[in-house]
Order: C-alpha cells, then sequence, then structure tokens
C-alpha cells in the first residue's frame, strides 16, 4: 500500500474513537472472554456501586438480568466488542457479573443441538 | 463447566447458572444470502456486533517513530436459537471482504462447524471460505443457494467445480425458507457428530 492511501473506505466503516468509555484503556483484564461467553448479572442494576461506574456498566448490568452473550450485549449497547469486554472485566472484578464460557462441544451437547435444530 | 469468579448470589436463579453456549458459522461471498439464512432460523431478529480493527503504520519518513494508529470496525450479523435450557445455538455470519479474514480467527475459534454459501453464479466467492475451513479442519458443508435466474446445477457438478471430495457435504438451499435453512444446519450438524463419533472412536 503505497504511502497517503488509505487502507478503509465506506464498507469498512466510519473511523471511531470509541474507547472513550474505557477512560483510554484498550485491553481487557479478562482474557477470557470471547463472542459467545454469556455473562450474568449478580445484582439488581440499582445496585449502589453502579453509581460510582458508568452508565454503560449500569446498562450491562440490566441486560444481564438473564444470560447474555458477550456480542448481543456489544449489538445492544452499539459498542465494539473488545470496548464492551473491557466494560464486563470491570464488572467481574467488582463482583457485579460472572460470566460462562463456551460449551465444550462433546457428543452429548452436539447431539442436542441437532434435537434442538429439528424442533425449529 | 462453571461459572467463574466469586459467586456469593449462585443460588438465586439456578437455571441461569447452567446455561452455555456454541456457535455455528455462515459463511460465503458478499451478497450470497448469509444473513438471509440466519434471520430465517433465529428466535431474535439478527443482530449487529462491530469489532474494531486498528492498523498501526509507521510512516518512514517519521524519525520520532511515532506509530499512526487507524481504527474502523467491522460488523458481524448473528442470531440466536434457544437449543434447551442448558444450550444456546448463535449463529455467527462471516465478514464477507476479503480483508476482514483476521476477524475468522476469533470467529472459528470454539465454532463446532460452518455453512458455506454458494451461488453458481459466482462460485469462485466461497472459495476463501472453503479454504479456510480445510486448512482450519473445521468441519463445513456446501450449501447451493437457489437464486431466481441462476442456473441450476447438480450436486455433483458444484461439488467438481468446488473441488472438494466426496466427505463434504453439499445441499441445494433456499435459504429464505426457514425449513431449507434448518435441513442445512441438520445436515451440518449431523455431519460434525459422524466426524466426532468417529474421532472419539479412533481414540478408543
Amino acid at each position: 500500500m503505497s504511502r497517503g492511501q488509505v487502507w478503509f473506505d465506506d464498507a469498512a466503516g466510519p473511523l471511531v474513537r470509541p474507547y472513550a468509555v474505557t477512560r483510554g484503556r484498550t485491553h481487557s483484564q479478562q482474557t477470557q472472554l470471547e463472542m459467545i461467553t454469556l455473562v450474568v448479572a449478580l445484582h439488581p442494576p440499582d445496585h449502589p456501586a453502579l453509581a460510582r461506574m458508568n452508565p454503560e456498566h449500569a446498562e450491562i448490568i440490566t441486560r444481564c438480568q438473564r444470560p447474555t452473550s458477550v456480542a448481543e450485549i456489544s449489538a445492544g449497547l452499539r459498542l465494539p466488542m473488545s470496548v464492551v469486554k473491557i466494560l464486563i472485566s470491570d464488572l467481574i472484578e467488582r463482583q457485579l457479573v460472572i460470566f460462562r464460557a463456551a460449551a465444550t462441544p462433546d457428543l452429548h451437547v452436539l447431539q442436542a443441538v441437532i434435537n434442538g435444530i429439528r424442533r425449529l | 463447566m462453571v461459572f467463574v469468579g466469586s459467586d456469593p448470589y449462585a443460588d438465586r436463579r439456578p437455571d441461569d447458572m447452567a446455561v452455555s453456549a456454541v456457535k455455528l458459522l455462515v459463511a460465503g461471498g458478499f451478497g450470497v444470502g448469509k444473513t438471509t439464512m440466519v434471520a430465517s432460523v433465529s428466535e431474535i431478529a439478527p443482530l449487529r456486533t462491530e469489532e474494531l480493527i486498528t492498523e498501526l503504520s509507521r510512516d518512514v519518513d517519521d524519525l520520532a517513530g511515532v506509530e499512526h494508529k487507524t481504527t474502523t470496525t467491522v460488523a458481524l450479523d448473528f442470531g440466536r436459537i434457544t437449543i434447551d435450557p442448558t444450550i444456546v445455538l448463535y449463529l455467527f455470519g462471516t465478514p464477507g471482504q476479503d480483508r476482514f479474514w483476521f476477524m475468522w480467527n476469533e470467529l472459528a475459534d470454539g465454532a463446532l462447524g460452518a455453512v458455506v454459501l454458494a451461488d453458481t453464479r459466482r462460485l469462485d466467492n466461497c472459495f476463501p471460505a472453503v479454504d479456510f475451513f480445510e486448512r482450519r479442519g473445521i468441519p463445513f458443508v456446501i450449501g447451493v443457494n437457489c437464486f431466481e435466474g441462476s442456473e441450476l446445477y447438480t450436486v455433483e457438478e458444484v461439488r467438481d467445480a468446488l473441488g472438494i471430495g466426496t466427505e463434504v457435504p453439499v445441499a441445494l438451499c433456499d435459504v429464505r425458507r426457514r425449513e431449507s435453512s434448518r435441513e442445512l444446519l441438520l445436515t451440518l450438524t449431523e455431519h460434525v457428530l459422524m466426524l466426532a463419533t468417529a474421532a472419539a472412536a479412533a481414540r478408543g
């Protein structure tokens, strides 16, 4: 790519400054968080600890009253997944949410998935 | 697998503690019907998430060596199917543009398998996806999406054109129809189960 030539275009979406909500942090402390990791709130959204955090943290707690994936949280908050992972890490540190890693795809899980798709 | 982290309220919602997720991918060229397929079987309207792409480039004339950081995003569409009280299935469409290959690694990580959608008018558009899944050893099936106005080819003709062996299932489909998408997902997951069963038997 030659100098001065931009590598992004309309299809790549707008340039963003998304790390404002993470106060400039670009890396999550929780490297186990993946796009289908399920996050569950341990408290209601009116928990006092949330008053000292960003509105985005409270919104995650609201959305995670039922198990919700990192990808769904990202879509709901309209924030990139890497940003959402940092915010979720903050909540994990403060013991406001817990998370569950993706299922191990063993034969039992695969059979259950097949049965579930048959019922569609 | 158990939830990670301190958990003083674990007994508050026992059902929530038992659920975990799996994912399948829907790949193929731009405009082949990936999001249409996700929408046809998802229990929610397809959601769009974004991931950041950061490209670090160093200007050769910059004696200070300051890195210029350009950030943009790539969009991913996905849907959800609740399989049972303990398993949620997510279906992710892969980005259509070749330059977003880096994103495929994160998508493919832990994926059970993939549907590669092919359009017979632009068959070569699905070659990169076929290559990717072959190299990564991720089970996949080919869905030949039958568009109006496209010539109908037989499964064998498509298999020959793609240069894939008989071990990879190829099926004709119309992913606008829920039943057709469901059949394709069944073909994939049964193929995945067959491979996993054979692998388990080989291990003894």
